[in-house]
C-alpha cells in the first residue's frame, strides 16, 4: 500500500497536490474551451475564401495566437503577472496559476479547433449556403457537427498539455504535484516523492487519453457503427 | 414550337416580365447575357450565356469539364455573383440579392451533388431534417414531414442510418430527399448520377423523371454524359468553352447535330460514325464499281415504317446493312441506319425523294467501292 512506502503526512500532501492539480487543469480546460472554441470558428470563417472572409482581421488574429504560442509558458507567467493580478486579484496561489494556463493554452486549443473545422469539406458548406443557411446556421449545423471528432481529439491533447504545463506552476505558487515533486522530491532528496509523483501523472495523462480517444471514435460518425462500437 | 415562340418574343424582354405571359408554359428560369470572368487574364469562364427554361422541364446542360457549366449552374442560385448579366428564377430576379433576401430565394432553388454533400454527423433523417431546421419549419413538422420524404425516394427504412452506411445510390436518394424537403421549384443537379455506376445512375434519373413527372419540379441537369441527357431530358444545351454551341429540345440536338460538339458527344450513343472496314472504301464520286451508302435517320412515327423491304421491292436495290440502331430519346425513337444500297446507283435521285416523302432524313455519305468480300452476294 502507499502508505507502506510513504509516510501519511507525505500521503496527505499528494492528495492535497492531486487536488490542486486538478483544479488547475480543470478550470483553465473549461475557460480556454469557452475562449478557444469561438476563436477557432472565427480563424476559420473569416479565412480568405470562407463564408465570412475577413483576411485583415484574420491575419492579426492569427498573428496574436502564434506571438503567444511562441512565448515559452515560464516566461509568459511572469509576463502576464499584472493581467494575472487584474483577474484573480492575486499572483500567487493555485487560482492565481489558472490565469497564465489559461492564456497559454487557449491559442493552442483553438489552433486544434481550427484545424479539425478545415478539415470538413468545403462541399458541406456550399451545400448548407444552397439551402439558404445563415452564416450562424452553418457554424452550427455544419461546422462543429462535422468536426466534432478532431474537436474532441483536440480537446485531450489540451488537456494532456495543460497537466504538463500545470506542473510549472509551482513558479507561482499555485501548488500541483509538479510542485511537490520538485520541492520534495528533488530539493529535499527524497526520490520516492519524485517517483510517486511521477506514477500519479502518467496514470491521469493515460486515463485522460483514453477516455478522449472513447470520445472521440462514439462522435464519429464517418466510422460504419459495427467497427465504432469496437 | 415553343422554343420558335420565345425566340420571337425575346425581342421585347423588358415587356415580357412586366405583363405575365398567358401561355401556360413560362419560363422558370431566364437567363440573360450572362457572363463570369474569374481571372481576367484567363478569359471568361462563362460569355454571353443566354438560356430559358420551362417551367416543369427536365432541361439537360451537357459540356466538357471546364465548359463552365458548374458555374453556370452555381450562378442560378447565387453561389457565383456573375460578372454581368442577369438571372431570373420564377418570375424573381436573383442576380444582386443578397444577405437574407437571397437566403429566402435559394429556399425556391434546391440542388443536389456529384458527390452527395450529406453531413456525416447526422443520420439520413437528420439530413433531410436539415434544409427544414434552416428554414426555421416547427420541429412536430418536421418529424411528420422527413419520413414522407425518405418514402418517397425509397428509403423509408434507412431513416437512422448514417451516410456512411449507404451506398452511393442510397445517399443520393437522401440528396434528393433532402433537396425536396422545401418543396422548391427548382432542382439543380450538379453531375449527381457521375459519381455512380450505370445500373444506379438510371435508378437515380428514373426517380427524378418521376418526381419531376409527379410535383411538376423544374430541373437543370448539369452532366458530361450525353446518355444521362438521352434519358430524361426534355431540352437540352450544349456548352463549350463557356458558350452555348446548340440548345434545343433534345431530341432535335440528337438526331440532327449542328455543332461539331454535339457531334462528338452524341458519338458514344447515337452512330453518327461509319465502321472503319468501310469508311477505307469510300469515296466521294460515284463510278461504276461502286454503291452508294446510306445514311437513313428514323425519327418518331417513321421509325416504324418497312422502309428496307420498300427498297428492295421497289427499286430493286440489294441494301447491305452496315449498322443500325433505334435509341429512345426521352420515350421517342431515333433510328440511324447505315447501309450499302447494292445496285442503287443510277435510282439514288428516286430513293432520296421516297425517303424524303416518308419524313426520313435520307443523306448519301459517300459511295463504297465494290468487294467481292464472300458473304456479300
Amino acid at each position: 500500500m502507499l502508505s507502506d512506502l510513504l509516510p501519511p503526512a507525505l500521503v496527505n500532501l499528494l492528495l492535497a497536490s492531486l487536488q490542486q492539480t486538478v483544479t488547475m487543469v480543470a478550470a483553465s480546460a473549461v475557460l480556454s474551451t469557452l475562449i478557444g472554441l469561438p476563436l477557432g470558428i472565427l480563424l476559420v470563417v473569416t479565412a480568405p475564401g470562407q463564408f465570412l472572409e475577413r483576411p485583415v482581421f484574420n491575419k492579426v488574429l492569427g498573428t496574436v495566437v502564434n506571438l503567444i504560442r511562441s512565448t515559452p509558458f515560464i516566461i509568459l507567467m511572469v509576463a502576464i503577472i499584472p493581467f494575472t493580478r487584474l483577474l484573480a486579484g492575486t499572483t500567487v496561489g493555485t487560482a492565481a496559476a489558472i490565469v497564465p494556463l489559461t492564456v497559454a493554452i487557449t491559442p493552442l486549443y483553438a489552433r486544434l479547433a481550427e484545424a479539425a473545422m478545415r478539415e470538413v469539406d468545403q462541399s458541406l458548406i456550399e451545400a448548407a449556403e444552397s439551402m439558404g443557411a445563415s452564416p450562424l446556421q452553418i457554424i452550427f449545423k455544419v461546422l462543429l457537427p462535422e468536426a466534432l471528432p478532431g474537436i474532441v481529439a483536440g480537446q485531450t491533447v489540451t488537456l494532456v498539455s495543460l497537466i504538463g504545463y500545470s506542473a510549472m506552476a509551482g513558479t507561482v505558487g499555485g501548488g500541483g504535484l509538479g510542485d511537490l515533486g520538485i520541492r520534495f522530491g528533488y530539493q529535499r532528496f527524497m526520490p520516492e516523492v519524485m517517483i510517486a509523483v511521477v506514477i500519479v501523472l502518467v496514470a491521469i495523462v493515460q486515463s485522460v487519453q483514453m477516455t478522449g480517444d472513447l470520445a472521440a471514435r462514439l462522435v464519429n460518425h464517418r466510422i460504419a457503427r459495427s467497427r465504432r462500437s469496437r | 414550337m415553343n422554343v420558335l415562340a420565345r425566340t420571337a418574343t425575346d425581342d421585347s424582354p423588358t415587356r415580357r416580365t412586366e405583363a405575365p405571359s398567358p401561355e401556360q408554359r413560362s419560363p422558370v428560369i431566364e437567363v440573360r447575357s450572362l457572363t463570369k470572368v474569374y481571372d481576367p487574364k484567363a478569359g471568361p469562364v462563362l460569355d454571353d450565356v443566354s438560356l430559358s427554361v420551362e417551367k416543369g422541364s427536365i432541361h439537360g446542360i451537357i459540356g466538357r469539364s471546364g465548359a463552365g457549366k458548374s458555374t453556370l449552374v452555381r450562378c442560378l442560385n447565387g453561389l457565383v455573383s456573375p460578372t454581368s448579366g442577369r438571372i431570373f428564377v420564377g418570375g424573381r430576379e436573383i442576380t444582386g440579392l443578397r444577405g437574407p433576401t437571397l437566403r429566402a430565394a435559394r429556399r425556391d432553388i434546391a440542388m443536389i451533388f456529384q458527390h452527395f454533400s450529406l453531413l456525416s454527423s447526422r443520420t439520413a433523417a437528420g439530413n433531410v431534417a436539415l434544409p427544414l431546421e434552416i428554414a426555421g419549419v416547427p420541429k412536430d413538422l418536421i418529424h411528420r414531414k422527413v419520413p414522407e420524404l425518405l418514402k418517397l425516394v425509397g428509403l423509408g427504412g434507412k431513416a437512422d442510418s448514417y451516410p456512411v452506411e449507404l451506398s452511393g445510390g442510397q445517399k443520393q436518394r437522401v440528396g434528393i430527399a433532402r433537396a425536396l424537403a422545401l418543396e422548391p421549384s427548382v432542382l439543380l443537379s450538379d453531375e449527381a448520377t457521375s459519381a455512380l455506376d450505370p445500373e444506379t445512375t438510371e435508378q437515380i434519373l428514373t426517380l427524378l423523371a418521376d418526381i419531376n413527372r409527379r410535383t411538376g419540379i423544374s430541373i437543370v441537369l448539369i452532366t458530361h454524359e450525353m446518355d444521362v441527357v438521352r434519358q430524361i431530358a426534355d431540352h437540352v444545351t450544349v456548352l463549350e468553352g463557356g458558350r452555348i454551341a446548340e440548345t434545343g429540345p433534345t431530341f432535335g440536338v440528337f438526331a440532327f447535330p449542328q455543332s461539331t460538339v454535339a457531334r462528338s458527344f452524341l458519338s458514344s450513343i447515337v452512330a453518327h460514325d461509319l465502321p472503319e472496314e468501310v469508311a477505307a472504301r469510300l469515296q466521294a464520286d460515284a463510278s461504276d464499281a461502286t454503291d452508294p451508302v446510306l445514311r437513313i435517320t428514323f425519327t418518331g412515327a417513321s421509325a416504324h415504317d418497312p422502309v428496307v423491304a420498300t427498297l428492295v421491292e421497289r427499286f430493286g436495290i440489294r441494301p447491305n446493312i452496315l449498322h443500325g440502331r433505334i435509341d429512345y430519346i426521352g420515350g421517342k425513337p431515333l433510328g440511324i441506319m447505315t447501309l450499302i444500297a447494292q445496285g442503287g446507283e443510277p435510282r439514288l435521285p428516286a430513293v432520296l425523294s421516297y425517303l424524303q416523302s416518308l419524313g426520313l432524313h435520307g443523306e448519301v455519305i459517300g459511295h463504297a467501292v465494290r468487294s467481292a468480300a464472300p458473304g456479300t452476294r
